[in-house]
C-alpha cells in the first residue's frame, strides 16, 4: 500500500470520522471515501471557503497564513487542512 | 220684429259727433222691410188705413177686386201724401223705395190673404211690377185654366195683419233684455300721425331707482321649513400619499457568459496518476499531523457542550411525576349481542382522532362452535367502529362472513380494511362512503374529550347515530385461500411489491396493493389487490357464461374483481424439513423497509386533494416492467404455536432436485417459549430489537442474538410507541405489566390490574405529545382505553442512546457468555483429557500386571460365589473353602 494510501486509512480509522477526501487547488476531488455527488458538494463549498478564510487572514496581516480551517456545527466537525496545491478533508462526528 | 243692429251700426262710425237717437218703437222704421225673405225682395208690406184707401181710390171692396187686386198709383201722388201727412201717412215706412223708385208708377197690391202680413204691397221695382202684372194676366188665364179644376184646391189666404194687442209679453221681454246698466265709456286716445311709424328707442333704467316701478316677492327664509341636520354621514379613508414617477433607466441583465452543468472530476487515470505523484505524499505528511492533533482532540473532550443543559432533565412536565399508573378513560363493550363476544384484534384509526376499531369474535372453543354453527351463521359477525363521543353505540358495523380474528388498515387509504377471518378467508372493506359520518364524530369527540360517562339510563339512544352495517366489499377465493384461522395480516409497504416468485420490484403505485397472511394450515400467502391480466383469450367467454352475481347497490365496487376469485400471489409453507409437521405461524414480524405504518402528513393531504382515489382505479397500476430493487431484505420473523421464533426469507429459491421454485428452509429457530407465540413485535427506535411473548416469558432478540426474561403467563404484548425502553404485557389474569429496561431487567417495573379476564391485546396509540392512550382488550370482550401518565409517556433525554447501550451490552454479555460457555467447554474438554491421559498413564503398567489382576478378581469372586452358595444351603462346604474362610 502506498504511503498516501495508508495516512488516508490512518486518518479515516479515527472515532467518529465519517469521511476523508482530498481535493486539488481547483476544488476537483482526488481521493474520497464519500460517495460522488458528496464528495463533489463538499469539495466546491469548502474550496471556495478556504480560499475566502486565507484571503480574509491574509488581508488582515500580510505576513500571516491560514494553517487550519475547522468549521464546529450541530451534527459533526468538518476539518480543513489547506496548502498550496491541495487540501485534505475531513468530517468527524464528535463523540455524545 | 226689425233688429236694431244697422241702427247701431251707422252710430259709431261717424267721428266726433255723438247722436243719439230715439228708439224707435218696433213696428215704425225708417228702412223699409223687403220680403226679401220670402223670396220676393221688391215686395215691400204695407199697411193702409181707410183714409189713405179713399185718398187713392183703393179701397178695399170697392176698387180692388179678385180679379184686379192691383192698382197703379203715381209716384207724385205718394210723394203729395207724404207731404201731406208726413209720419202719419202709411207710406212713411217705404218712403225711400219711392223715392227710389225708377218708373213714375208703382204698383200697389191688395194682400187680401196677408200673405205677406200686411193687407197690402208695393213692389218695388220695374221689373217686379212688370212680372206682376204678367203674372197677374197668367193667373187670369191659371184662374180660368183652375176652374176645370175640383174646387177642393184649398187657396192661400195670406194672412191679415191684426193691430197689435198686448198681452204682457213686451214686459217679459224688457226683462229678459240685456241692457247695459251704464254708460259705457269710451276713451279716445290721439296721437300725431307724424309720431306713427317712428323708429322705437330703448333705454335702461333701474328698476329700483323709479318708485312702483315694479313689484317683486322677495324671497325669505320661512323657519317651517328650515332643516337642521343633525347627523352627518361621512367617510373617511386614510390614503397614503403616493407620488408616481418614472424613470428610464438602461437595464443590465445579467447573461450567461458560461455554464457548467456537471462539476469537474478527474478521470481515473488522472487520478492515479497524481495519487502517486510526489506533491501529494509530501503533502500529506505535512498536513497529517495537525489533522490528527485535530481529530484526536475531538475524541478526547467536546469542548462545545454546554454542562449545565445535560445535566437539566427537560422543563414542563405535565402532571405529578409521582403518577406512573395508566389511568382508566373510558371502556366500550358491545351490548346488543346476543352471545358472549370476546375481543380479537385492537387497532386505532390511523387518522381521525378518538376512534378505535375492534374485532369481535364468539367466545367459544372448538366443540362449542360446531355444536352451535347454526345459530353462529345468523348473527353477523362484525367489526366495530367505536369513538370516544359515544360509549354505547358504536358508529359503524363491518359486517364479514365468519369471525374476524385479525385486521388491519391499509397505510395508504385509512377507509381500506383488511381482515383475515376464522374460516381462512380474507375479507376487505371498503369505508370511503361512510368516512364522512365517523369523521364527524371526530368533531364531537373533540369537543367532548372530558365528559365523564353517564349512567345508561341517562343517555338517550341517538336515532342519528343508529349504527349501520356495512358489507364487506370483496373475500378471498375459499377454495385457493387458507384453510384455517387466519392469524396475522400486514400490508406491505408501498415502496415495493413482491411478483409470484418472491423477488422484489419497486411499487410504481404510490399505495399499498400487496398483503401478507399467516394462518393455521402452516402457509403464509403473499396477496395482490390488483386484479389479475386474464393469461388466456378464453377467460372472457368462460366469464361471460357464469351468472353475474348481483351485488346489493350500497357495496362499493372497489374490489369487485376479487370477490370470491381471490387466489394469493404465492404461497409459502412453513415446513419442518423431513417430517410432515410444520410449523403453525402465529405472527409475522416484517422488517421496518417492509412496513411502512408512518402515515404523514403528505398522505392526509393527498387523500384530501386528489379526486381519484388511487384504489379505485386499480387495473392502472399493473405495469410489466418494473425495476428489480436489490440488496432488499427479504427475511422475517415468524412465531409459532409451538413457541418457536423462525427467521426465515420469502424469495423462492430453485430446488436443486424437482427444478421447482421452493421456499427456502429456514434461516435459523429458536425455541424459547412455552406457549404458542403471541406477538412478534418489532421495536418502533431498533431495526433489529424485537419482542416476542409467548407462554410464560418474554424474550427480546436482536437479530440473531437473544435474550429473555420469565414470568408468569403472558397473553400479549406491546412495545410503548415513545419509549424505547418500555413494553406492556399483559397477562392471563387481567393485569398488565409495564416493563421498563433502565430500572429493572428481570421483572416488571409495575404491575396493574385492569380487568378480570384474560387480556387478548394491547394497542397503544399516541395523539399528541401529551395525550397518549393505550387500548386493552380483554375475553369478555370489553375494550379498556387508558391515558399513559408522562412518566411512561415522554422519554427522558438520551433514552434512545440508553437503551441501545443497554441492548449493546447485552448482546456483548451473551456473546461473552458464549464464549465462556465454549471456553468452558474448552476448559471442560480439556479436563476430560487430562484426566483420560491420567487413566492411561495408570493402566499403562504392563499388560502381565493386568492380567495377574484380571486373574486376581476372578479368584475372589469365585470364593465370594461360594460363600453365597453355602449360605443359601445349595453347595456342600469344602474343606478348602471351609478353611480359606476360617
Amino acid at each position: 500500500m502506498t504511503e498516501v494510501e495508508e495516512t488516508l486509512k490512518r486518518i479515516q480509522s479515527h472515532k467518529g470520522v465519517i469521511g476523508t477526501m482530498v481535493v486539488n487547488a481547483e476544488g476537483i476531488p482526488i481521493r474520497t471515501t464519500l460517495d460522488n455527488s458528496t464528495t463533489v458538494q463538499y469539495a466546491g463549498l469548502l474550496h471556495q471557503l478556504t480560499i475566502k478564510a486565507k484571503s480574509t487572514i491574509r488581508d488582515i496581516d500580510p505576513q500571516n497564513d491560514l494553517t487550519f480551517l475547522r468549521i464546529r456545527s450541530k451534527k459533526h466537525e468538518i476539518m480543513v487542512a489547506p496548502d498550496k496545491e491541495y487540501l485534505l478533508i475531513v468530517i468527524q462526528n464528535p463523540c455524545e | 220684429m226689425a233688429p236694431k243692429s244697422p241702427q247701431s251700426r251707422r252710430k259709431k262710425p261717424t267721428p266726433g259727433k255723438k247722436k243719439r237717437k230715439p228708439v224707435l218703437p218696433a213696428n215704425e222704421e225708417e228702412e223699409p222691410v223687403n220680403m226679401e225673405s220670402m223670396g220676393h225682395p221688391e215686395i215691400y208690406p204695407l199697411v193702409l188705413t181707410t183714409k189713405t184707401q179713399e185718398i187713392f181710390n183703393c179701397r178695399i171692396d170697392e176698387d180692388f177686386t179678385d180679379e184686379m187686386p192691383y192698382k197703379i198709383i203715381k209716384k207724385e201722388d205718394i210723394f203729395e201724401d207724404l207731404r201731406n201727412r208726413a209720419a202719419v201717412s202709411d207710406f212713411h215706412p217705404v218712403k225711400k223705395v219711392i223715392q227710389e223708385y225708377p218708373g213714375n208708377e208703382l204698383l200697389l197690391v191688395y194682400d187680401k190673404d196677408f200673405k205677406y202680413g200686411l193687407n197690402f204691397y208695393i213692389i218695388g221695382t220695374e221689373e217686379g211690377k212688370e212680372n206682376y202684372l204678367n203674372a197677374s194676366e197668367v193667373q187670369e188665364d191659371q184662374e180660368e185654366y183652375k176652374e176645370f179644376i175640383p174646387e177642393e184646391i184649398y187657396t192661400y189666404i195670406p194672412p191679415v195683419s191684426k193691430p197689435w194687442v198686448s198681452l204682457g209679453s213686451e214686459k217679459e221681454i224688457e226683462e229678459e233684455s240685456v241692457k247695459k246698466s251704464t254708460k259705457q265709456v269710451t276713451y279716445m286716445i290721439s296721437r300725431k300721425r307724424s309720431e306713427f311709424g317712428a323708429p322705437i328707442t330703448f333705454r335702461d333704467q333701474n328698476a329700483s331707482s323709479v318708485k312702483d316701478a315694479y313689484i317683486e316677492c322677495t324671497a325669505y327664509p320661512d323657519k317651517n321649513f328650515t332643516l337642521k341636520q343633525l347627523e352627518k354621514n361621512v367617510g373617511m379613508q386614510a390614503v397614503p400619499q403616493v407620488q408616481d414617477t418614472s424613470t428610464q433607466t438602461k437595464w443590465t441583465y445579467p447573461k450567461n457568459a458560461s455554464t457548467q452543468y456537471y462539476a469537474r472530476e478527474f478521470s481515473e487515470e488522472e487520478k492515479e496518476r497524481l495519487g502517486q505523484s510526489k506533491s501529494l505524499t509530501d503533502f500529506l505528511n505535512n498536513v497529517s499531523t495537525s489533522v490528527e492533533i485535530a481529530l484526536q482532540q475531538n475524541e478526547i473532550t467536546n469542548l462545545f457542550i454546554d454542562d449545565w443543559k445535560s445535566l437539566a432533565e427537560e422543563e414542563g412536565t405535565f402532571g405529578d411525576k409521582t403518577n406512573t399508573h395508566l389511568k382508566e378513560y373510558q371502556s366500550f363493550t358491545d351490548l346488543h349481542s346476543q352471545m358472549e363476544k370476546m375481543i380479537t384484534c385492537v387497532s386505532w384509526h390511523p387518522t381521525i382522532y378518538g376512534l378505535i376499531v375492534v374485532s369481535v369474535a364468539v367466545r367459544l372453543s372448538f366443540e362449542e362452535r360446531v355444536h352451535f354453527s347454526g345459530r353462529l351463521l345468523l348473527q353477523p359477525s362484525l367489526i366495530l367502529f367505536w369513538s370516544f363521543s359515544d360509549p354505547i353505540h358504536p358508529q359503524l358495523m363491518l359486517e364479514s362472513p365468519d369471525d374476524i380474528f385479525c385486521f388491519k388498515f391499509c397505510p395508504s387509504d385509512p377507509n381500506i380494511i383488511a381482515g383475515g377471518c376464522i374460516n381462512g378467508q380474507i375479507v376487505l372493506w371498503d369505508i370511503t362512503t361512510y368516512a364522512d359520518r365517523i369523521e364527524s364524530t371526530k368533531a364531537d369527540g373533540g369537543g367532548n374529550k372530558k365528559t365523564t360517562l353517564k349512567p345508561m339510563f341517562l343517555l338517550e339512544p341517538d336515532g342519528n347515530k343508529e349504527a349501520t352495517y356495512i358489507r364487506h366489499c370483496a373475500v378471498s377465493s375459499i377454495e385457493s385461500g387458507h384453510r384455517s384461522v387466519i392469524t396475522d395480516i400486514h400490508w406491505l409497504a408501498d415502496t415495493f411489491e413482491i411478483n409470484r416468485f418472491g423477488s422484489v420490484f419497486e411499487n410504481r403505485n404510490e399505495i399499498c396493493c400487496q398483503l401478507v397472511t399467516c394462518s393455521a394450515d402452516c402457509t403464509i400467502c403473499f396477496w395482490d389487490i390488483r386484479p389479475l391480466k386474464t393469461l388466456t383469450p378464453t377467460l372472457p367467454t368462460e366469464k361471460k357464461k357464469e351468472e353475474s352475481i348481483e351485488i346489493p347497490f350500497d357495496v362499493p365496487s372497489t374490489f369487485l374483481h376479487l370477490d370470491l376469485s381471490w387466489k394469493p400471489l404465492t404461497r409459502i409453507k412453513l415446513s419442518k424439513g423431513e417430517t410432515n409437521l410444520d410449523h403453525c405461524p402465529t405472527k409475522i414480524s416484517l422488517s421496518e423497509e417492509q412496513l411502512l405504518y408512518k402515515i404523514s402528513d403528505k398522505l392526509l393531504d393527498q387523500t384530501k386533494v386528489t379526486e381519484v382515489n388511487l384504489y379505485h382505479n386499480l387495473e392502472a397500476g399493473l405495469a410489466n416492467l418494473l425495476k428489480p430493487i436489490d440488496d432488499f431484505c427479504t427475511k422475517f420473523f415468524v412465531g409459532t404455536e409451538e413457541g418457536e421464533v423462525i427467521y426465515t426469507d420469502w424469495k423462492m429459491e430453485k430446488d436443486p432436485d424437482t427444478g421447482r421454485m421452493m421456499a427456502k428452509k429456514p434461516k435459523s429457530l429458536y425455541s424459547v417459549h412455552d406457549g404458542p407465540v403471541h406477538t412478534v413485535q418489532r421495536s418502533p427506535f431498533y431495526n433489529d430489537i424485537i419482542l416476542t411473548v409467548g407462554g410464560w416469558n418474554v424474550a427480546i432478540w436482536k437479530e440473531g442474538v437473544m435474550t429473555c426474561c420469565a414470568a408468569k403467563r403472558y397473553t400479549a404484548g406491546h412495545w410503548s410507541l415513545t419509549r424505547p425502553g418500555v413494553f406492556y404485557i399483559g397477562r392471563e389474569d387481567g393485569y398488565i405489566d409495564v416493563w421498563d429496561l433502565l430500572e429493572k431487567t428481570h421483572e416488571p417495573a409495575q404491575s396493574q390490574n385492569i380487568c378480570i379476564t384474560m387480556i387478548t391485546y394491547i394497542e397503544p396509540w399516541t395523539f399528541s405529545a401529551k395525550q397518549q392512550f393505550i387500548a386493552i382488550a380483554d375475553y369478555y370482550g370489553t375494550l379498556h382505553i387508558l391515558e399513559i401518565p408522562w412518566t411512561l409517556s415522554h422519554p427522558s433525554t438520551n433514552e434512545v442512546s440508553s437503551v441501545n447501550y443497554y441492548f449493546e451490552r447485552e448482546v456483548k454479555h451473551l456473546e461473552y457468555v458464549e464464549q465462556r460457555r465454549s471456553i468452558r467447554e474448552q476448559e471442560k474438554k480439556e479436563m476430560e483429557l487430562e484426566m483420560e491421559k491420567r487413566k492411561h498413564k495408570t493402566h499403562h503398567k504392563s499388560k502381565e500386571q493386568m492380567e495377574a489382576e484380571l486373574k486376581m478378581d476372578y479368584e475372589s469372586y469365585l470364593e465370594l460365589e461360594k460363600i453365597t452358595l453355602i449360605g443359601l444351603g445349595l453347595a456342600k462346604a469344602s474343606e478348602t473353602s471351609h478353611m480359606e474362610m476360617m
